[in-house]
């Protein structure tokens, strides 16, 4: 088997472990009937036959990274709940829209209620009193499946009042979004289900888990990150920690696209796979398409610095990415061959971030902006000179100091490590930069090759103001 | 009659129940005001605000924030062609192109006949199934100029009727919480201690 007409772009050759995807192969999988047949909600039952205290330690134990960007372990986020502080809320982040991601989109249209699984054992562990599910405005499809298994989960009591005859109650709640990027930001994601335009809050000193939704204590955890609790809790933090590395264990879904001979989504091996493995090896995306030169890639996302050949080596873990001078992000792989416009390429990323500017800190409501207008003339060929200078410049009001970015032995440059100083409240400012740097740092004779061959205007001396 | 029915009210208030703060409401009751008429009015804004208790002008500020909510009538089918990065790296910019002489009209147009109104989108989360597009948010992969022009066509003679409902319709499968397996949203405030399960193993 390889891949499925019912979920677009998921290949599950070669013989890798699946934590998260072992249900895209049917057709049905999305049903309670299918989730039931494959040993669904075992995690569930393996759970409440534990003390809360004892889930909360099996997750701890296995290290499981947040997989929207941050990296953050949730088992550690689960447990900077202030004490005795109730309610506590959870908080599910299916707001995917980060550029070139695509995975939780496929894991609520496919495992729905793999995802609802993981939210109770989640509640469960965490005390978490009700359960948000935040899924994209966009994402019809999606919506619909989490709605018919939340619909399917209540009636057969796996949601709701006792479950399954124990002590544990909880409601999960199916919201949606209507489109925002920075929604995706975990205060933002708060500030909307609040019924708010979705602004970030200021952070430090006070993050979620201590002041949340409605002041409250609140998780806020990605929908892949929840979905490989049923498999943990029907196994073991020993057996999860078995794949991967020490640092990186288990599993993780990477979405590769743009240039390559077969674009696709897997679940790879965490911390050891490299983006070589994954962009030319037999059971991935076997090579760039027409037999074409690697020109450069983003490795984890839009907001990810960008990164050359020269890197193709690195394995899928979070602290060498970040000594390379980029990041993992969300497990998104956009692949540029040699015939990549690089000025274009870039203007479109720096473009999606000016649009999705929030407004609330000016250095990225204006600051991206102007990036975006720089950008876009470089990219049609009507830049001069000092239009690259200012991009750097206006960079650094949002991001002062040295800013991450790739080693290059072409170039005879030394990697930058992350991470970076800031001067807005969330990433999406950083990101609009980031493009830019990357392509300007990188590839700064593209630029230089496209900017305006303009002659000097001569002015002679005596010249009056109008001319004559 | 542009505020929501009887029958939207009824559903709203069901919405609204589900939540421990009735705002939380807000979004997804926009949802159902674009849902009834194809687009926000103000008299929906003002219905809203007053079954969430805020004023109109929170709701307004709220409402447009995000891209999905439009205030003005548009197409009955909403077009977006992804323009971010990987769709962009495969040729998204030539298939809005094509779409906007195959309409007649440019990117956040509307075609004179009220059918299609084009957007550039941004990444629309199918970056595997390059260049991608929505139509009422219903997706199209891999998308090449012919199969744009069959698509568009398709819709137009209304072939696609059943897969893709007017615009403001978005998922059409709703959460439903029965009554008597339902917890019910307390209000925060009122909350003040662990909830029972978390005592689970404490005696022994």
């Amino acid at each position: 088997m390889s891949s499925y007409t019912w979920a677009p772009g998921f290949i599950d050759d070669g013989d890798r472990p699946q934590i998260v995807t072992s249900r895209f192969q049917y057709e049905d999988g999305h049903t309670l009937e299918r989730y039931l047949a494959t040993g669904g909600y075992a995690g569930l039952k393996a759970a409440l036959a534990r003390t809360p205290v004892q889930v909360h330690d099996e997750v701890k134990a296995a290290t499981v990274l947040g997989r929207g960007g941050a990296g953050f372990p949730a088992g550690t986020k689960w447990g900077l709940t202030p004490v005795e502080v109730w309610p506590r809320y959870l908080v599910v982040n299916g707001d995917e829209s980060e550029p070139g991601t695509y995975k939780d989109r496929l894991l609520m249209e496919r495992d729905p209620h793999q995802l609802i699984e993981g939210c109770l054992i989640a509640c469960y562990a965490a005390g978490l009193s009700q359960c948000f599910l935040y899924i994209r405005g966009e994402m019809a499809l999606a919506q619909e499946r989490v709605a018919t298994a939340l619909n399917d989960a209540y009636a057969a009591g796996y949601i709701g009042r006792n479950i399954l005859g124990s002590k544990f109650s909880v409601d999960v709640v199916l919201h949606w979004g209507a489109g925002a990027y920075v929604v995706g930001e975990e205060t933002a994601l708060i500030e909307s289900l609040e019924g708010n335009r979705g602004m970030p809050r200021l952070k430090p000193p006070f993050f979620p888990a201590a002041i949340g939704l409605y002041g409250k204590p609140t998780i806020v955890n990605n929908v892949e990150t929840l979905a490989n609790l049923p498999w943990l809790l029907t196994h073991s933090a020993a057996e999860y920690t078995a794949i991967g590395t020490a640092t990186s264990p288990g599993t993780r879904m990477v979405a590769v696209s743009g240039h390559v001979k077969r674009p696709g989504v897997f679940e790879i091996v965490n911390g050891t796979t490299t983006f070589r493995d994954l962009l030319y090896g037999a059971e991935f995306c076997q090579g760039i398409r027409d037999g074409n030169e690697l020109k450069a890639f983003v490795p984890g996302g839009g907001s990810a610095p960008w990164f050359l050949p020269d890197q193709l080596d690195l394995p899928f873990e979070a602290k060498l990415v970040g000594a390379a001078g980029s990041m993992l992000g969300s497990g998104a792989v956009m692949v540029m061959d040699e015939t990549t416009d690089i000025p274009t390429a870039a203007h479109t990323l720096t473009r999606f971030y000016a649009h999705e500017s929030c407004g609330k800190c000016v250095p990225c409501r204006e600051g991206g902006t102007w990036l975006e207008r720089i950008m876009e003339r470089l990219a049609d060929g009507r830049g001069t000179e000092s239009d690259l200078a200012q991009l750097l410049e206006i960079g650094q009001t949002i991001c002062p100091g040295p800013f991450p970015h790739a080693a290059s032995e072409r170039l005879g440059l030394e990697a930058a490590p992350f991470p970076f100083k800031m001067t807005t409240i969330c990433f999406v400012g950083p990101s609009a930069y980031t493009s830019v740097h990357s392509a300007i740092t990188l590839f700064r004779s593209e630029f230089e090759a496209k900017l305006i061959k303009r002659k000097l205007i001569p002015v002679s001396v005596g010249a009056t103001d109008d001319g004559h | 009659m542009s505020r929501l029915n009887d029958a939207n009210e009824v559903l709203a208030k069901e919405i609204i129940g589900r939540y421990p703060k009735a705002r939380s409401a807000t979004i997804p009751l926009l949802h159902v005001a674009q849902q009834q008429n194809g687009y926000i009015t103000n008299e929906a804004i003002a219905h809203i605000a007053e079954l969430v208790g805020a004023t109109s002008a929170e709701v307004l500020g709220t409402c447009t924030f995000y891209e999905m909510f439009k205030m003005q009538p548009v197409g009955k089918y909403l077009i977006n062609i992804c323009t971010t990065m990987s769709c962009a790296l495969l040729g998204a910019e030539q298939l809005v192109q094509h779409a906007e002489q195959h309409l007649g009209i440019k990117a956040g147009g509307t075609t004179p006949d009220g059918l299609f109104t084009l957007e550039r989108a941004e990444c629309q989360a199918a970056c595997t199934e390059a260049p991608c597009l929505q139509a009422n948010y219903r997706y199209r992969y891999r998308v090449t100029p012919a199969q744009l022009d069959q698509f568009l066509d398709d819709l137009a003679d209304g072939r696609l009727d059943a897969e893709i409902p007017p615009h403001g319709v978005v998922a059409r499968v709703r959460q439903s919480i029965p009554v008597d397996r339902g917890v019910g949203a307390v209000a925060p405030d009122e909350v003040h201690e662990a909830p029972a399960w978390m005592s689970l193993g404490e005696k022994s």
